[in-house]
Order: C-alpha cells, then sequence, then structure tokens
C-alpha cells in the first residue's frame, strides 16, 4: 500500500514543510562552513544558500511560489528581528549618545550617496528605466525597500533581490575594504556596514565586534526611515 | 520566551497600526523598534513595569530571545534572496552590468559612511578638548 514515489513527491512538493526544511537545512549547512572557515567574508552563509537553494528549485522545476508557501515563516521574522535591535541599541545606550552627531553625519551622507550612485551608475551602463527604479532603494532592509520600489511603480521582486545581493556584496567587502583603509574605531566601521548593506552587513559585523554590530543595527534602522523620504526625491531630481 | 516573543510582536503590530492609521512615510517595524526602546527606558525608571519579559536578563526574557533572533539575522534573508529564480531573463540580459552598479555602490557607499563618521568624530573631539 505505499504510495509511489512519485506522488510521494507530488505531495512534499506543494506542502510548506519540506520548504521550509529545505531553507533551514541548506542554511544551518551553509553556516557551519562559514563557522569552519572562521567566518571568511567569501564563504558568506546567505550566499551559498541561495544560490544552493535557488538550484533546487530550477532543477525540481518548482515555482517560486510554491517554494515560498513554506519559507515565507522565515521571511516573516524580518519584521520582529528589526523590532529586536531595539535590545542592543538600549544595552550600548551610552555609547551611541556620545557618538550621536558623528552618526548622523555618516547617515545623511551616507544614505544619499547609496541612492545616488547606484541610480547615476545604473543610469551610466544604460539600464532600462524600470531596473533603475528598482535598485534605487537597494541600500535598505527588504521589507521597507518593497515598499518604496511599489511607490514607484518599480518592480519590488526585483528590488527584493537587489536588496539581498546588496547585502551579500556589502557583508563580503566590508571587512577586507575597511582594513585597507586602516580605520580601527569598530563604530564607525559597523555604521557603514549597516548603512550601505542592512541586516546581512549587520550579520557580519555582529560576527566582527559586538560594538559594530550595534552601531549597524542603529545605521540599518535610521537608514530605513531616511531613504523612505530621499528615493522618491532623488528619483524626481535624477531620472528624466 | 512566549512572552517575550509576545511582546516583540505586540511592539509591530501597534507600529504597523500607527503607521497606516496615520500614513506616516516610515516602516512599522521601525516605529515598532521605538516602542519596545522606550518600553526598555521606562522599566529603568518605574518598577511596576519590571515583569514578565522585561523582567530582566535571562534565556526568556526580552534580551536573551532578541540576541537569538539577531544572531540569526542572515537566515532570514534567504527566502527574498532565492527570488533570482523569477528574474533569470533580466539576469541573463543585464546581470553584469547590475552586478556591477550594485558592486561599486557598495564600496562607494562604505567609503563615504566610514569617512564621514570618522572625520565628524575627530572634529566633535576636537572641539571638546579644552584649547
Amino acid at each position: 500500500m505505499s504510495a509511489s514515489p512519485f506522488s510521494l513527491w507530488v505531495y512534499l512538493a506543494q506542502s510548506p514543510l519540506l520548504w521550509l526544511t529545505v531553507t533551514l537545512v541548506v542554511y544551518a549547512v551553509t553556516d557551519a562552513l562559514s563557522l569552519r572557515t572562521r567566518r571568511h567574508p567569501l564563504a558568506n552563509p546567505v550566499l551559498h544558500a541561495m544560490w544552493i537553494v535557488a538550484a533546487f528549485l530550477l532543477l525540481t522545476g518548482t515555482p517560486y511560489t510554491t517554494y515560498f508557501a513554506g519559507a515565507q515563516f522565515v521571511h516573516f521574522l524580518l519584521g520582529p528581528a528589526t523590532v529586536a535591535l531595539a535590545v542592543p541599541l538600549y544595552q550600548n545606550r551610552w555609547t551611541v549618545l556620545q557618538a550621536i552627531v558623528p552618526m548622523l553625519a555618516a547617515l545623511v551622507l551616507g544614505s544619499i550617496t547609496a541612492i545616488v550612485s547606484v541610480v547615476m551608475l545604473a543610469e551610466a551602463f544604460g539600464l532600462p528605466r524600470d531596473v533603475v527604479l528598482s535598485l534605487a532603494p537597494k541600500s535598505v532592509t527588504a521589507g521597507v525597500a518593497m515598499g518604496i520600489s511599489e511607490s514607484l511603480h518599480a518592480d519590488p521582486s526585483l528590488t527584493a533581490v537587489a536588496v539581498v545581493l546588496t547585502g551579500i556584496i556589502g557583508a563580503v567587502i566590508v571587512t577586507p575594504l575597511m582594513n585597507r583603509t586602516g580605520i580601527t574605531d569598530f563604530r564607525a566601521r559597523g555604521f557603514a556596514a549597516g548603512l550601505a548593506a542592512h541586516g546581512i552587513g549587520t550579520a557580519r559585523a555582529f560576527q566582527v565586534d559586538p560594538l559594530a554590530g550595534t552601531f549597524s543595527g542603529i545605521a540599518m534602522s535610521l537608514n530605513a526611515l531616511v531613504t523612505s523620504f530621499l528615493v522618491p526625491l532623488a528619483v524626481t531630481l535624477l531620472i528624466r | 520566551m512566549i512572552a517575550s516573543l509576545g511582546l516583540i510582536l505586540l511592539c509591530q503590530l501597534v507600529g504597523e497600526v500607527v503607521v497606516r492609521g496615520l500614513a506616516l512615510p516610515l516602516p512599522g517595524p521601525v516605529l515598532g523598534l521605538v516602542l519596545l526602546l522606550v518600553l526598555l527606558l521606562l522599566r529603568d525608571k518605574i518598577r511596576a513595569l519590571a515583569v514578565g519579559p522585561l523582567a530582566g536578563d535571562g534565556t526568556g526574557s526580552i534580551e536573551g530571545v532578541s540576541r537569538v533572533l539577531l544572531a540569526n539575522l542572515s537566515l532570514l534573508f534567504v527566502p527574498a534572496g532565492v527570488g533570482v529564480v523569477q528574474k533569470l531573463d533580466l539576469v541573463a540580459a543585464h546581470g553584469l552590468a547590475i552586478a556591477a552598479v550594485l558592486v561599486l555602490s557598495v564600496v562607494v557607499t562604505l567609503l563615504v559612511t566610514v569617512a564621514a563618521f570618522v572625520v565628524t568624530s575627530r572634529l566633535v573631539a576636537r572641539k571638546r578638548e579644552p584649547s
């Protein structure tokens, strides 16, 4: 009375259980490998989990919507994780208050740079208009960026991919780049990581130094605020 | 642990309701962050608030649960990243240009931000020193 392997697959491939399990197990493996390499930037767990799961979907011909029905439980936690950033912020409140002026300067200049540079570069590379618009909010966390993209009538799903790629790029290059500049102020390094590469940059910063992680989290949440205002403004000024 | 998770979700929910209700141009979870921060600061002033999830640092407390969530922050981006499978035609057409744009923009943003932070921090320190 056993079901054929094929009908078992058809059943499992439609259930959230399989895709949630795949997401967690693949990430657990890539994270363990990242730990094994002592957190080498190129062993970034998101980068490798992303292409392995994507390849698995393509090989099995599973549509993304089916996958997301299972993976949405993980995706949902992005919101609560943003709220949870209040805790490191509270625990480091005195260090943060002391650095309020440099933080605000870095926030304003960094946020403007993040938007203007991506829009101008994308135009210079001759990318189509809707792609340029979808890339504009790439430095803020996924949920916020998708909202901005929607209000610009761009493509929120492309924005989500651009956001994750930006985060991975930032997490991979931040440590070698900062070591080359010779800057050892971990508040500044963390702040830059969170501003340019949101949650993935923040995850990277927490791996390097707890203080860097805290400043990265602050930069990520402040940038979400500022970018919501700046992107519509920059788009009207820069794109004709 | 459940109470702490409940409190985090409650902050996010209130944030979401206020943002939608007042049509504020900021994301709900960010307002939720501000709310939780205010609660933690109030706890230090008002003893009666220091109960349940806010009772103090421990595994089931708001501090413990937040640490677990933030320690696994990377994982939460995997589902959105896998969305690249929907965009393979775009990757084929413009993949290299998009990658180049993102890499250059991230490098410039990182350098400008870190420089702004370090320079301002030195200026402030110099001003504070008695001359």
